[in-house]
């Protein structure tokens, strides 16, 4: 039987490098896929809990984590184009004026 | 090491151990048979395009043409393997794969006949929908890894109508799944055996048209070949290949219309039963084996694949998007809300 | 047996989330992604949630991560490919999320697993998993389903507007 604890490490380890990724790179894409990461993170520590607690309400809450990152994934790279569209880079260092 | 040799050792595991060799067996028995369907698939295609169109098709290897589809195969197999110089080649050479073993995972969920199913789980429904919906990044990275004009728009399009069309066959799945309360396609086709009309193509007709539609789409199959359009974009998004690499694409192809016709089969035409008021009138039929009414009934399937094939000339690309966003969704919807309500009031 | 299972599945999700944030080049990011989306479906199914399993591969895998092809298909990758890849900033963002991880590993400890819910596995297995998240999710979660069908709305609306020609 794997402890509980194995899970919510793996949880914690993909939340941090998601978070290493989105602090540190410089493409605004892969930003965006390392919020995923991060939520992904999340996810797994709630399923593992819910199944160790024998509650099903951890695996509802995944549930709405996921309608909640492809409704950010949707939102996030609609913003992409629009960027791209404007300034024609997907960098975020690039990224300094305002009023577009 | 010394603790999975202990596993093996200990009393039950020779039980898992038959288990797995069972299981390797089944799979190597399907994908040998569908295989074998496949190669022969072509050639039916070419016999009854064939005779539609007043040919005879292929004749020259063997009776009647029967060898032809060896003679493909002996072909693209000696043929060479060319790759783009530009090619992005790890993924060059991924793409194809991800295809074949798409459409091949696919089976794993497929009844074909009472009891035999390589992998009975309670969301068979859904694991057909997840694995086929990876089946898009063969088509798409064999375009964008390729690094040519045409294969790049070929992947482009058929991602955007593979990703449309999946929604409308999802949804008008879930009518089969309302009425018969489970995701299991063994319990799927037992619900319709104990339905009076035998089969959910009756009461789920509009479903029934979405999925045959939507499942034409999905395999990029006239009307609706558009990525692989022949005639703008030389061959869509598997120009740049060649040898086996192309016969792979092939494969899958084919592997993927008998999947998508096992499914129709399975989900609203009944899989291995005969409709109870077909025996009460021919008492004999229910001797013959539930495989044979499995394979007829894909067969009838396919041959409608070939027979629109031959009839309909392919759809202009905003003509495609039009009929899977604005016709064939809320046809679905509204699918859904009939049996919704028939559930609730039945 | 499925020690085994986990140290794979789990090891192999570690370092796909490394190769996720380190490759170079954006569509092999992607493809590691969808990898690793894969091996989380592996672990749901560990847990013995099916249904999250299969959704995690539907919609993640089958629909956002599709979706973020599409997009990257804009960019000039071989240029992309020549240019730093981490902004000047990067031993903050390296300290930053180093802390949060030892934080979180810190805090773990302390949780308690000892109230246990009606869910048991078999109760579970005898509802089958999808009936029972059903269950749950359409009496007790009702609301908060209907919201998440509306955000989904504005985002479908949101992402339209943004991403398509202006007119002039």
């Amino acid at each position: 039987m794997v402890p509980l604890h194995w899970y919510l490490w793996l949880g914690s380890v993909v939340f941090a490098i998601g978070m290493f990724g989105f602090l540190t790179k410089r493409n605004v894409i892969i930003m965006l896929l390392s919020i995923e990461l991060m939520l992904n993170g999340v996810n797994i520590s709630l399923v593992a809990l819910s199944h160790y607690m024998q509650d099903l309400r951890g695996q509802i809450l995944v549930f709405f984590i996921i309608v909640v990152a492809a409704a950010e994934a949707a939102i996030g790279l609609a913003i992409v184009i629009a960027l791209f569209r404007n300034k024609a880079t997907a960098h975020v260092d690039e990224i300094t004026g305002m009023k577009g | 090491m010394m603790k999975l040799f202990e596993l093996l050792i200990q009393p039950g595991s020779f039980d898992i151990l038959l288990d797995i060799l069972v299981v390797v067996l089944k799979i190597a028995v399907v994908i040998a048979v569908v295989m074998l369907h496949v190669a022969y698939a072509t050639y039916f295609e070419r016999k009854v395009i064939g005779h539609m169109q007043v040919r005879m098709g292929p004749r020259e290897v063997g009776p009647h043409g029967l060898l032809q589809p060896v003679a493909d195969m002996l072909k693209l197999f000696f043929k060479e393997d060319i790759i783009p110089a530009r090619a992005d080649k790890p993924v060059f050479y991924l793409a194809p794969v991800i295809s074949l073993m798409a459409a091949l995972s696919s089976l794993a969920v497929i009844p074909f006949f009472d009891g035999f199913v390589i992998a009975d789980i309670n969301i068979g429904l859904l694991f057909i929908l997840a694995v086929s919906s990876l089946g898009s990044y063969g088509i798409v990275l064999s375009g964008w890894a390729s690094n040519s004009k045409y294969s790049f728009l070929g992947g482009l399009r058929s991602m955007a109508q593979v990703i449309s069309y999946e929604v409308a066959m999802g949804l008008s799945l879930v009518g089969v799944m309302i009425m018969a309360g489970s995701l299991n396609l063994t319990e799927i086709v037992r619900a319709q055996a104990s339905y009076p009309a035998g089969m959910f193509a009756v009461p789920q007709v509009l479903g029934f048209f979405v999925f045959i539609v939507a499942a034409i789409a999905e395999t990029n199959r006239a009307p609706f070949d558009l990525p692989e359009a022949e005639s703008e974009l030389v061959a869509g998004y598997f120009v740049e290949y060649s040898g086996m690499r192309f016969a792979l694409f092939y494969a899958a192809e084919y592997i993927g219309m008998i999947v998508m016709g096992a499914l129709a089969v399975t989900c609203f035409l009944g899989g291995w039963t005969v409709p109870g008021f077909v025996t009460a009138v021919l008492p004999f039929l229910e001797h013959v084996p539930g495989v044979v009414w499995f394979i007829g009934k894909l067969y009838f399937i396919i041959f409608f694949y070939y027979w629109i094939r031959a009839t309909l000339p392919r759809y202009r690309y905003d003509q495609l998007m039009n009929i899977g966003w604005k016709i064939l969704i809320p046809l679905a919807l509204v699918n859904i809300l009939i049996t919704g309500i028939a559930k609730v009031i039945l | 047996m499925v020690e085994l299972f986990f140290g794979y599945l789990a090891g192999a999700v570690v370092v796909l989330s490394l190769l996720v944030v380190f490759s170079r080049n954006a569509v092999h990011s992607v493809l590691w992604m969808l990898l690793m989306f894969l091996h989380m479906a592996g672990l749901y199914l560990l847990l013995n949630a099916e249904f999250l399993a299969a959704t995690q591969v539907i919609v993640y895998a089958g629909a956002i991560l599709v979706l973020f092809l599409f997009v990257i298909m804009l960019l000039n990758i071989t240029e992309e490919m020549r240019l730093e890849q981490f902004t000047v900033g990067w031993p903050m963002g390296v300290s930053v999320s180093l802390g949060v991880l030892i934080a979180m590993l810190a805090a773990l400890s302390g949780f308690r697993t000892d109230l246990k819910g009606p869910w048991s596995i078999e109760a579970v297995e005898r509802t089958t998993h999808t009936k029972a998240l059903g269950k749950v999710l359409y009496t007790e979660y009702m609301l908060p389903f209907e919201i998440a069908s509306l955000v989904l709305l504005v985002a479908i609306v949101g992402a339209v507007y943004l991403a398509k020609k202006r007119l002039r």
